[in-house]
């Protein structure tokens, strides 16, 4: 009661937690971005989504400590990843693709666990931030602040978006990956390498990560342990806007990181990630019933 | 001859596991040691500061010429298992080094929860159990007799900062009582621990806790709470959620310009914060349970500068306090062999509830729960790049900086 006493007296609060929110949502959007892909076009839930935002992280971090700016490693890291995605799908997804939901699950849980290990093996566990010595923004005489490096990444989130959009309307692969994800089998038919378009959809997922993960590491820290959250939240995020709808994602991704905001600083940080988890249940419970409405009309 | 041929390589085996038993059970004229550490895993840095702590004390101690025992010079010998950083193995090894190696001395593990989880284990078998880096209070409420622990508990380590504050606040003629306290612990029994030490001395002050959030154990963005702190204007800002969030504090406070006098957080060294982000961290408060700059001193390493400056040259890093704490868990062992003149464990364990002694890492008595209760914490701050000791008063290197300047 205190914490919304707080808020309506002071409406820039409310200013700061919705600007914070849509900008974490607009990096949550990017690991989503990937998940819908994957689930849409390979029918395969990508339990280490959060490991490959992790790894981008990493890569950010190693290039800022060689002297390299970190934006730069915004590309390198989506370079790096498509390429371990690809390698990632030669050596463990192919063989799950078509199979039962059940052991995709499975076996991309293994595959995160033997990420976060490997990575704690090689980078070591210790806590990593990359500066990108943008600075702060004051809005409101200091009463809003807003790093610039945020506003970087919710711009890069839109432009990875966009890209992505076009990427698949206009090219070549884009129309194979549609294709592949409509009707695998006529894909086929059609002369589709059905196999090759699932190793670019999931190179394209791991790249999409790995940007994403390169603007984690300099706006928050990186860690071999930080996937599950991005995991998480990128599930519920395309449960919410469905497979293979881009803005959907985004709009998505964006109302979840402010809701996020303003239940943590209501409820407590505590109940932050339950109250999101509360509210997924109240959208999909919600959702049915709408749905049965539906239903109704039809008959 | 396939019989045989079978038989002679188990019957070797049988010898050798005979033999190595043997080795174990401090015959000869060396004691073993047995720990158990976290050499992969989550814990795998600190699990490395901990054995090469151990093996620094035990190098020391030998080249020295051992332990006297009753007249006889003993060497000592740690063994070794990886517990992988997860409480059910840590437990299985323990009962196997006290088990089947039969080692009747064991030192710590890394973290409370490791060590939550073998000292039934020690207390079992009635093996004297000393550790240097499980610090949460309830291991010493459960009426353990054989578990010792060199350590200040984790109740103490921010009670420190409160009582700067209220000193400060003295010194600029305000009355402790009308500072407000904002506090984001994680959800975990360490931090909890903190966080209980931290209301106990509010409410003995009559401070105000303005803000308590508990921060969920996968943390990655503090936005939301130091919103808060904002709005609120606290007088200090108390943290504890181990590396992550010593990192996220000094990182999201700069960023967001969020201006509070005190900063203060735990784990900020292990976290690096002063040399992985420079001017970010500038003012920052952070607790320690030790540092070689204090002017404690004892017969194995002379001074705490000394040990960490052997540590640097031996293991190549700087002596964090967590190698330090290990390196104290063996000299209390080995003070107590020879104060015991014996290596039955229960006189052992006699001996050491009965320790008082000077080490590089402070002075070390334990209370009849076990635990360390006249080594006090210390409090850096960090000020131009380095940590310099503050607190406590008596052993302070500078005069803490009051109020924290935002790095601009």
């Amino acid at each position: 009661m205190e914490n919304l006493r707080l808020l309506f007296e002071s409406p820039f609060l409310s200013v700061q937690l919705l600007l914070d929110g849509i900008l974490i949502g607009a990096i949550f959007a990017l690991a989503a971005y990937g998940m819908a892909l994957v689930w849409g076009v390979m029918g395969l839930i990508n339990v280490a989504q959060g490991e490959l935002v992790m790894l981008g992280g990493y890569a950010a971090f190693y290039l800022y400590r060689a002297g390299i700016h970190p934006l730069f490693a915004v590309p390198v890291a989506a370079a790096l990843l498509f390429a371990a995605g690809w390698l990632l799908y030669r050596a463990v997804i192919f063989r799950v693709v078509d199979r039962d939901l059940f052991i995709s699950l499975l076996a991309t849980f293994g595959l995160s666990i033997l990420l976060q290990q490997l990575a704690n093996t090689l980078f070591g566990a210790d806590v990593r931030t990359a500066e990108s010595g943008f600075g702060t923004l004051f809005l409101f005489g200091g009463a809003v602040t807003v790093s610039r490096i945020k506003l970087v990444a919710f711009a890069g989130a839109l432009l990875t978006g966009a890209f992505l959009m076009q990427f698949l309307r206009r090219s070549r692969m884009g129309q194979a990956i549609r294709a592949t994800a409509q009707n695998p089998r006529a894909a086929r038919v059609m002369g589709i390498d059905t196999d090759r378009v699932h190793a670019w959809t999931f190179g394209l997922n791991a790249a999409i990560c790995g940007a994403s993960g390169a603007l984690v590491a300099m706006t928050w820290i990186v860690h071999p342990y930080l996937g599950l959250p991005y995991t998480v939240r990128s599930f519920m995020i395309v449960i919410i806007a469905g497979l293979g709808n881009v803005a959907a994602v985004l709009a998505a991704a964006l109302g979840l990181g402010v809701a996020e905001n303003f239940a943590g600083f209501i409820l407590g940080a505590e109940y932050q990630a339950a109250f999101i988890f509360a509210l997924l249940v109240a959208i999909l419970v919600w959702r049915r019933f709408w749905l049965a409405r539906e239903r109704r009309y039809l008959r | 001859m396939p019989r045989t041929g079978l038989l002679a390589p188990a019957a070797a085996g049988f010898l050798l596991l005979a033999a190595t038993a043997d080795f174990a059970q401090a015959e000869g004229d060396t004691i073993v040691l047995g720990a158990a550490v976290s050499l992969t895993g989550k814990y795998s840095v600190n699990g490395k500061n901990t054995k090469d702590g151990y093996d620094l004390a035990v190098k020391r101690i030998n080249e020295m010429g051992g332990v006297k025992v009753g007249g006889k010079a003993y060497k000592l010998k740690v063994a070794y298992y990886d517990d992988e950083s997860t409480p059910a193995r840590g437990a299985q090894l323990a009962e196997r080094l006290i088990g089947q190696d039969g080692v009747k001395f064991v030192l710590g593990a890394y973290s409370s929860g490791l060590t939550k989880a073998i000292a039934p284990v020690t207390e079992k078998y009635k093996v004297p159990h000393v550790e240097g880096n499980g610090a949460a209070r309830e291991l010493f409420t459960q009426g353990y007799r054989y578990l010792f622990a060199v350590l200040s508990t984790s109740d103490y380590y921010l009670r420190d900062a409160v009582n700067l504050a209220a000193e400060v606040a003295k010194e600029k003629g305000r009355d402790p009582k009308t500072l407000k306290i904002a506090m984001a612990f994680e959800n975990d029994p360490f931090s909890l621990d903190v966080r209980d030490g931290i209301l106990e001395d509010a409410k003995r002050y009559g401070m105000h806790v303005a803000i308590d959030d508990k921060l969920p154990p996968e943390i990655n963005d503090m936005a939301a709470t130091l919103t808060k702190v904002r709005a609120v204007k606290p007088d200090m800002l108390l943290v504890s959620g181990h590396e992550k969030g010593a990192t996220l504090v000094v990182r999201q406070t700069a960023e967001m310009k969020i201006d509070v006098p005190i900063v203060a957080t735990t784990h900020c060294d292990s976290a690096k914060i002063a040399e992985s982000m420079g001017k970010l961290a500038e003012g920052v408060l952070c607790a320690s349970q030790w540092d070689r700059k204090l002017s404690y001193q004892d017969k194995w390493f002379g001074s705490a500068d000394d040990y960490a400056n052997l540590f640097e040259k031996e293991f190549k890093y700087p002596a964090p306090y967590q190698a330090a704490e290990s390196t104290a868990t063996v000299l209390v062992f080995a003070d107590a062999f020879a104060r015991a003149g014996s290596l039955d464990p229960e006189k052992v364990r006699d001996a050491i509830a009965s320790t008082d002694m000077m080490t590089f890492f402070g002075p070390i008595k334990f209370d009849s729960t076990g635990k360390n209760v006249v080594k006090p914490m210390v409090l850096y701050q960090v000020l131009g790049g380095d940590y310099k000791v503050v607190a406590p008063t008596k052993w302070a290197e500078t005069k803490l900086v009051w109020p924290r300047k935002l790095p601009q």
